[in-house]
C-alpha cells in the first residue's frame, strides 16, 4: 500500500449543512493510484455526490466543507482558494456530470465549450494548438472531429453524444484525476455500454486517477478497480472488486449484493425494509445498525474503527460483525408458479397499433397474460412499451385492434369502459413520488377504488385496513399524508390502492426505477407473493433486464413498437433467440462471478 | 431565408391580433354605448339627436361603418373629431410624436437599468443590496403610477425640495426636447413603474441560470467568475426576460395616459383623457390602435430578439 | 444532476402545505402587509361613520391648511380634507374586490379547463387570452369608457374581463405540471369524470400559485380603479374617492399638501400591503427566495 503512487488522497474528510452544521459526509478517507479506477457506490442520500465535487473542493449550496483535506498530485484542493482552486479545476481535477443534457450550454457551441477549458488554463502554445487538442480529444471519445461538428449546439446531439461532449471536456486539459458522477444514468443500455467503454479505454491510456461515483453495482463491478461502498456519508467498506463481490463483509454490502438483480439466475431477491438516516438525524454509533438484523449494543454504542478483513489485498471495513449477515442463496420456484399458470387467457392483445400523436410507435403486438402469469415487457426508451402499457390501462387512446379482458373486448379510454372492467385492469405508476394525490390521506387513496365501485365507507375502511397490512404497513398508515412516506412505502401504497379491488390484471410500470436497490428488491418481493397469492394476470413494464427473472415467467421483448420476441424468460434471457435481444444482453452490465476466497468465514450463521 | 419566414409569420400573427383589437375598439365605441346620446346629454330631443348622428354619419349600418373606418386606417385617413370637426391626425400628430419621446426615453433608461439591478440582485443573492433592492422594488411594483408621481412632486417639485418643475410645459408645435426640465419627473415616474417588472423577472431568470448544471459545470472546468457570469450565465437569463420587456413596453404606453394626465405632458395620453367625456370616439379609436399597434411591434421584436438569442429556436430555421 | 443530500425528493417538491396561510404569517412581510390591509380597509369600512362632515359638505375656503373644525384643512373645493378621505376608500376596494372575485373565479376556471385538456381546446383558449392581454387593462376600461360613461357595472366588468387571461395564465401553468403527474392518471385509469378530476384532483394542488395570483390581480385592480378615479372617472360625480382627490389638490399641493398627500398614502399603503402578501404567500408557495415574474 505504501508504494502505490497515490494520485488523489482523500483524509478525513467531513462536510456538513451549513445552517445546522449536521454532517453530510464524515470520515472519508480513500486513495486512488495512478491509472486506477475506485468505483464509489451508494444508495441516493449516501454522500458519494457529495464527496465527488468535494475532490474538486467544490460543495453545493447550503453544503460547508468543515474539515479534513483533498490532495491531488501534493496540492491539497481544500486549503486552494480563488486563482489556485480555478487553476486546479480542469487541469489537475476535472468532472463529468451525471445529466450532459443540463450540464452542457445550451447558448453556446460544443466545440467552444470544450476549447474554453484550454484557454482558461494555458494549455498548449497558441490558439492553433488548443484547437488542434480539441479535434484530438473529439476523436478519442469517438466524435466526429469535423468543424461542423464542433459548431453544434448541445440540443442537435442525442444523449449519448452529449456525454461523449462531457467526457471531451473533462480529458481535454490531461487532467490528473478524473470524477465521473453517474455519467451514465438515463442512457439506454446499449449507449451506456458504449460510453462505459470509452471511459475504461481513455482512463486507463491516460493514466488518471478515476473516481466513478454510481449507485449501480453491475456498473462498478465491471469497470472498477476497487469499491467503496458508502452508508450514510460514512465509507463502511472499500477493496478491490474481487475482494468486495466475493467475500463483502460489511452487512449492508452483503445486502446490497444479495438485492442486487443478476441476469443469469432466478435467485429470490433479498432486500432491506427502511431507509438510511438522513444528516441530524444520525446516531452515534453505527448508522445501518438500525436495520441491521446482526447488530449488538455495542453497535449502537459506537462506530467500529476501520479494519483490515483482506488476505490477500487490503480490504478494510467498518463493523464488529464483518461476515456475520448470513448470505442468501435461496432459489424460487419459478417455474413452479409458471406451471400453475394454465391457458385461461386474463388478458389477451390481438393485432394493437398504437400511435402517439399520430406518430405510429407500436406495430401489430399481439399476446395473452394468463391468470396468475407475470409477462415482462423489456424495451428500451421510445421502444413503445410504455404507450402499450398505456393503451391496455385506458390511460392512451390512440390505439386499435383488440385488448380483451376475460374474452371481452375493452374500450379504448378507460373512461368508456363500464366500472367492472376498470376495476379489474389495475395500474402502478413508475414515479411514487407522483402517482399519490398529495393532499389526500393514505386511506382516501386506497378506498377510492372502492368508492367508485358503491362500496359503503365501513365495509371501505375495512377494506383499506386489511390491504395496508397485505402491503406490510400498519393500519395507523392511513391517516398520513404521501409526504410523510418514503419512496418505497408509497410504492407499497400505490400497490394496495391498485389491488384493493380486486383486479384480475395488473400493469407494473417501472415500479422500481425510482427506487434504491434494496426498497426495489422488497417491492419485487410484495410484488411476487402477491400475484401468487391472488392469481393476477401480471403485465410487468421495465426497462431493467437483470430483474426480469426474479419476477416474471415470460418475456416480450419490445424494440421500434414490435414484439422481437416473446418467451420464457429463462430461455429468452440464457439463450436468446433474435440478433436484437443477444445485444440487448450483452450491453447489459452484469455482475460477474468473482471466486469466493475459501479461507474467509462465510455463512458463520448461514 | 428561415428566420424571414419566421417573421414574416409573427408578422401576421401581429396583424390578427390588430383586426381582432380593431372590432373590439370598434363594437366598445359605437355599440356597448351611443356616443350622440352621451355628446348631447339625456334630455336631448330625438330630432336634435338623429340630425346630430346623420350628421356624423352614425345613421348608416354598422359593418359599412367598420369597414370604412378600417380603411381608413389602413389608407391613413383616421376620421374627423367629433368635437370640432378637425382631421384626428392633424390633432394628434405632434402628440403622438411628444409620447413616442416620453416611451423611448423612459425605455431606454429602464431596460438596461432593470436588467442590470436584476442580474446584479440574482448574483448578490441574499446580500444587503439584494435585500433592500428586492424589497423596493416590491413596494414599487404595487404602487399604482399615479401615487408614486404624486410622491415624487411632493419630494423633488413642490413640498420638499425643488429640483425640478411639477408640469410639463411643451407648447403646441414644439419639440418634445424643448422642456427637458419638464421631462424628469415623466420619465421618472414611467422608470419606476417598469423597472421593477422587468428587473424581477431579470432576477429570477438569472438565478434560475446561476443554480443551472452548466453554471455549476462551468465553474468545475475552472473559469473566472467574469467569464462564468457574462459568457455562461447572462445569455441564457435575457431570453425569457425578452418577452417581459416587450409586455412593459405595451404597459408604457398605457401608463403614458396616467402620467401625462399626472404632469400635464402634451401626449396622447391627455387628449385620450380628454375625448373620453365628449365620447369623442375617433380620437379614441385612434389612440387605442395606436397603443396596440405598439404591443403589437415590441412583441414582434421580442419574439425575433428571443430567437436570436437561443440556438434552440435558431438552430430549428435553418 | 439530482442533489445527492435530500433523502426524500419529496419534501423539495412545492407542493402547497394544507397550512400555507398560517406558514405565510410567520414571515414579517406578510405581517405587514396584513396589518396595513387590515387598516386602511377598516378606514374604508369605518370611515364614512365616523367622519365628522359629509363627502361633498362645505366647510370653509378651499385650500387651507388651518381651519376650525377641519384638522387636515380643507380641499379644492372648500370641503374637508380628513371626511372626504374617510370616505373615499369604500367604492375603490368594493368594485376592485368584487371584479378580481369575478377574474379569478372565471381565469381559474379556464386556465384548469385549458391544462386538463391539452390540445386544442388548451391552444384556442390560450390564443384568445393572449389578444386580451395585447392590451393594457387601464387603456381598455378607458376605450369602453367612452361611450357609457364610468358606470360600476361597466368597470368592475372590464377590470374583471382584463383579469380573466392573466389568471388563466398561471393558472394553466401551474397546472399543466400537475396534469403530467401519475395521481392524474390513476384517477383516469379509475374513470373518474372530468369534472371531478379537475376540481378534486387539480385544483387542490394548484391553491398556492392561485392565491398568491389573485392577491397581486387585486393590487392591480385597486390601482387601475384608483387610476381611473385620478382620471376623473371616479363611478359617482361629487363623491369622495382617493383616486379623484389625488386629481383634485394636486394643483395646490404646495399650498395644501394633504389633499393629495392624504388619499395617495392611502392608496400606497393598501397596494403595497396586498403586495407584501402576494410576496409572502409566493415565498411560502416556492419555499425559497426568488423574484417571480409578473406583468
Amino acid at each position: 500500500m505504501s508504494e502505490r503512487h497515490e494520485t488523489l488522497a482523500i483524509r478525513n474528510l467531513r462536510l456538513d449543512v451549513a445552517q445546522s452544521g449536521n454532517d453530510i459526509v464524515d470520515e472519508v478517507t480513500l486513495t486512488i493510484a495512478r491509472g486506477e479506477m475506485l468505483g464509489l457506490v451508494g444508495e441516493s442520500g449516501s454522500g458519494k455526490t457529495t464527496v465527488g465535487l468535494a475532490v474538486l473542493g467544490h460543495a453545493r449550496k447550503g453544503v460547508g466543507i468543515h474539515s479534513g483535506s483533498v490532495s491531488i498530485e501534493g496540492t491539497d484542493v481544500l486549503a486552494a482558494h480563488g486563482k489556485d482552486l480555478r487553476r486546479a479545476r480542469g487541469r489537475l481535477v476535472s468532472y463529468v456530470p451525471q445529466d450532459p443534457g443540463t450540464a452542457l450550454n445550451p447558448a453556446l457551441r460544443i466545440g467552444g465549450q470544450v476549447l474554453e477549458v484550454l484557454q482558461t488554463h494555458g494549455f498548449g502554445a497558441d490558439n492553433a494548438a488548443r484547437k488542434q487538442r480539441v479535434q484530438e480529444v473529439f476523436s478519442e471519445v469517438l466524435l466526429p472531429a469535423t468543424p461542423s461538428f464542433l459548431r453544434r449546439y448541445p440540443h442537435q446531439l442525442s444523449g449519448g453524444q452529449q456525454q461523449r461532449v462531457g467526457l471531451a471536456m473533462a480529458f481535454a486539459a490531461r487532467p490528473a484525476v478524473i470524477v465521473l458522477d453517474e455519467p451514465t444514468t438515463g442512457l439506454d443500455v446499449s449507449t451506456q455500454a458504449h460510453v462505459l467503454e470509452t471511459v475504461r479505454a481513455l482512463a486507463s491510456k491516460h493514466g488518471v486517477a478515476a473516481l466513478y461515483v454510481t449507485h449501480d453495482l453491475a456498473v462498478v463491478a465491471t469497470l472498477a478497480d476497487r469499491v467503496a461502498v458508502m452508508y450514510a456519508g460514512r465509507i463502511v467498506e472499500q477493496g478491490t472488486t474481487a475482494e468486495i463481490f466475493a467475500n463483502p463483509a460489511h452487512p449492508y454490502t452483503r445486502y446490497l449484493v444479495a438485492a442486487a438483480p443478476e441476469m443469469g439466475s432466478d435467485r429470490e431477491l433479498v432486500g432491506l425494509a427502511g431507509r438510511a438516516p438522513s444528516p441530524g438525524r444520525r446516531p452515534v454509533g453505527c448508522a445501518f445498525a438500525l436495520r441491521c438484523e446482526v447488530a449488538t449494543a455495542e453497535c449502537h454504542a459506537a462506530f467500529p474503527e476501520v479494519t483490515n478483513v483482506g488476505t490477500t489485498d487490503s480490504h478494510d471495513v467498518r463493523c464488529f460483525h464483518a461476515f456475520t449477515v448470513p448470505e442468501r442463496t435461496s432459489r424460487r420456484a419459478a417455474a413452479g408458479v409458471a406451471a400453475a399458470a394454465g391457458n385461461d387467457a386474463a388478458l389477451s392483445l390481438r393485432g394493437v397499433d398504437a400511435a402517439y400523436t399520430g406518430l405510429s410507435v407500436v406495430h401489430d403486438v399481439s399476446f395473452d397474460i394468463s391468470r396468475g402469469e407475470c409477462v415482462a415487457l423489456v424495451g428500451e426508451s421510445g421502444s413503445g412499451k410504455s404507450t402499450l402499457s398505456r393503451s391496455i390501462g385506458g390511460l392512451h387512446r390512440e390505439w386499435t385492434g383488440e385488448i380483451l379482458l376475460d374474452g371481452a373486448p375493452l374500450a379504448r379510454s378507460s373512461r368508456d369502459r363500464p366500472v367492472q372492467q376498470r376495476l379489474s385492469i389495475q395500474y402502478v405508476f413508475q414515479n411514487p413520488y407522483s402517482s399519490l394525490h398529495p393532499r389526500r390521506s393514505i386511506a382516501d387513496s386506497i378506498g377510492r377504488p372502492l368508492a367508485i365501485a358503491g362500496v359503503d365507507k365501513r365495509e371501505t375502511g375495512r377494506e383499506v385496513d386489511r390491504m395496508l397490512e397485505r402491503v406490510s404497513l400498519s393500519a395507523s398508515y392511513g391517516s398520513r399524508f404521501p409526504d410523510q412516506l418514503s419512496g418505497g412505502e408509497r410504492q407499497r401504497v400505490a400497490i394496495a390502492r391498485a389491488l384493493v379491488s380486486k383486479p384480475q390484471v395488473l400493469i407494473c410500470d417501472e415500479v422500481t426505477s425510482a427506487l434504491d436497490v434494496l426498497v426495489q428488491a422488497t417491492i419485487i418481493e410484495l410484488l411476487v407473493d402477491l400475484q401468487r397469492d391472488l392469481g393476477l394476470a401480471m403485465l410487468f413494464v421495465t426497462h431493467n433486464l437483470p430483474l426480469v427473472r426474479s419476477i416474471a415467467q415470460r418475456v416480450a421483448v419490445m424494440a421500434d413498437g414490435k414484439i422481437v420476441e416473446l418467451g420464457t424468460a429463462a430461455d429468452t434471457l440464457t439463450n436468446p433467440q433474435e440478433e436484437y435481444t443477444r445485444r440487448l444482453l450483452a450491453d447489459t452490465p452484469a455482475i460477474p462471478e468473482f471466486p469466493a476466497n475459501p479461507e474467509l468465514p462465510i455463512d458463520t450463521l448461514g | 431565408m428561415g428566420i424571414l419566414k419566421l417573421i414574416l409569420r409573427r408578422l401576421m400573427l401581429g396583424v390578427a391580433t390588430l383586426l381582432v383589437v380593431s372590432v373590439a375598439v370598434f363594437l366598445l365605441t359605437n355599440v356597448l354605448g351611443d356616443p350622440v346620446k352621451r355628446m348631447l346629454g339625456r334630455g336631448a330631443l330625438p330630432e336634435v339627436v338623429a340630425a346630430r348622428r346623420a350628421e356624423l354619419g352614425l345613421d348608416r349600418p354598422l359593418v359599412t361603418r367598420y369597414f370604412e373606418w378600417l380603411k381608413g386606417l389602413l389608407t391613413g385617413d383616421f376620421g374627423t373629431s367629433y368635437a370640432n370637426g378637425s382631421p384626428v391626425w392633424d390633432l394628434l400628430e405632434d402628440r403622438v410624436n411628444n409620447s413616442l419621446f416620453l416611451m423611448a426615453v423612459a425605455s431606454a433608461i429602464s431596460v438596461p437599468l432593470s436588467l442590470f439591478i436584476g442580474a446584479y440582485t440574482a448574483l448578490r443573492r441574499d446580500k444587503w443590496f439584494d435585500r433592500i433592492m428586492s424589497n423596493q422594488l416590491l413596494v414599487l411594483a404595487a404602487m399604482p403610477e399615479f401615487v408614486v408621481g404624486a410622491l415624487l412632486t411632493v419630494l423633488l417639485a413642490t413640498n420638499v425640495w425643488h429640483l425640478v418643475p411639477a408640469v410639463s410645459r411643451i407648447r403646441p408645435g414644439e419639440p418634445p426636447w424643448s422642456d427637458l426640465d419638464g421631462l424628469v419627473l415623466p420619465v421618472l415616474t414611467l422608470v419606476l413603474a417598469v423597472t421593477p417588472h422587468v428587473g424581477r423577472t431579470m432576477r429570477a431568470a438569472m438565478i434560475d441560470v446561476l443554480e443551472s448544471d452548466y453554471v455549476e459545470m462551468a465553474r468545475l472546468k475552472g473559469l473566472p467568475e467574469r467569464k462564468v457570469l457574462w459568457r455562461h450565465a447572462f445569455p441564457n437569463a435575457l431570453g425569457p426576460t425578452l418577452q417581459v420587456i416587450a409586455l412593459n413596453i405595451a404597459y408604457l404606453a398605457g401608463g403614458v395616459v396616467i402620467v401625462e394626465s399626472l404632469f400635464n405632458f402634451r401626449g396622447i395620453g391627455i387628449a385620450l383623457r380628454d375625448a373620453i367625456p365628449e365620447a369623442n370616439a375617433p380620437v379614441v379609436q385612434f389612440i387605442a390602435m395606436f397603443i396596440a399597434l405598439i404591443y403589437v411591434i415590441s412583441n414582434l421584436l421580442a419574439d425575433v430578439a428571443t430567437i436570436l438569442v437561443t440556438p434552440r429556436l435558431r438552430t430549428r430555421l435553418q | 444532476m439530482s442533489t445527492d443530500i435530500t433523502i426524500d425528493p419529496a419534501h423539495t417538491t412545492a407542493v402547497a402545505q394544507p397550512g400555507l396561510l398560517r406558514s405565510a404569517m410567520k414571515l414579517w412581510r406578510t405581517r405587514i402587509g396584513v396589518a396595513l390591509v387590515v387598516l386602511l380597509v377598516g378606514v374604508a369600512i369605518v370611515g364614512p361613520w365616523v367622519a365628522p362632515y359629509g363627502p361633498a359638505e362645505f366647510v370653509g375656503t378651499a385650500n387651507l391648511r388651518n381651519v376650525e373644525g377641519a384638522w387636515l384643512g380643507t380641499d379644492y373645493f372648500g370641503q374637508d380634507v380628513w371626511s372626504r378621505f374617510l370616505h373615499g376608500g369604500r367604492s375603490i376596494l368594493f368594485l376592485a374586490s368584487v371584479a378580481t372575485l369575478i377574474g379569478f373565479f372565471f381565469g381559474a376556471a379556464i386556465g384548469l379547463v385549458a391544462a386538463y385538456n391539452r390540445g386544442r381546446i388548451d391552444d384556442a383558449l390560450m390564443r384568445f387570452m393572449d389578444i386580451i392581454l395585447a392590451f393594457p387593462q387601464l387603456l381598455l376600461a378607458l376605450v369602453a369608457l367612452t361611450t357609457v360613461g364610468p358606470q360600476s357595472w361597466l368597470i368592475i366588468a372590464i377590470v374583471a374581463f382584463t383579469t380573466i387571461p392573466r389568471i388563466a395564465r398561471i393558472t394553466r401553468g401551474a397546472a399543466v405540471p400537475v396534469v403530467e403527474r401519475d395521481f392524474i392518471g390513476a384517477a383516469e385509469a379509475l374513470g373518474e369524470s372530468r369534472l371531478r378530476i379537475i376540481t378534486r384532483e387539480l385544483l387542490p394542488n394548484v391553491t398556492g400559485p392561485l392565491l398568491v395570483e389573485a392577491n397581486l390581480r387585486l393590487t392591480y385592480s385597486i390601482g387601475i380603479i384608483a387610476g381611473l378615479g385620478f382620471l376623473g372617472f371616479a363611478t359617482e360625480r361629487n363623491a369622495a374617492d382617493w383616486g379623484l382627490m389625488v386629481q383634485e389638490n394636486r394643483v395646490a399641493l404646495s399650498v395644501q399638501p394633504w389633499g393629495t398627500v392624504l388619499p395617495a398614502v392611502a392608496i400606497a399603503l393598501l397596494t403595497i400591503g396586498t403586495g407584501l402578501i402576494s410576496d409572502g404567500l409566493a415565498r411560502t408557495v416556492a419555499g425559497i427566495d426568488r423574484g417571480r415574474p409578473d406583468a
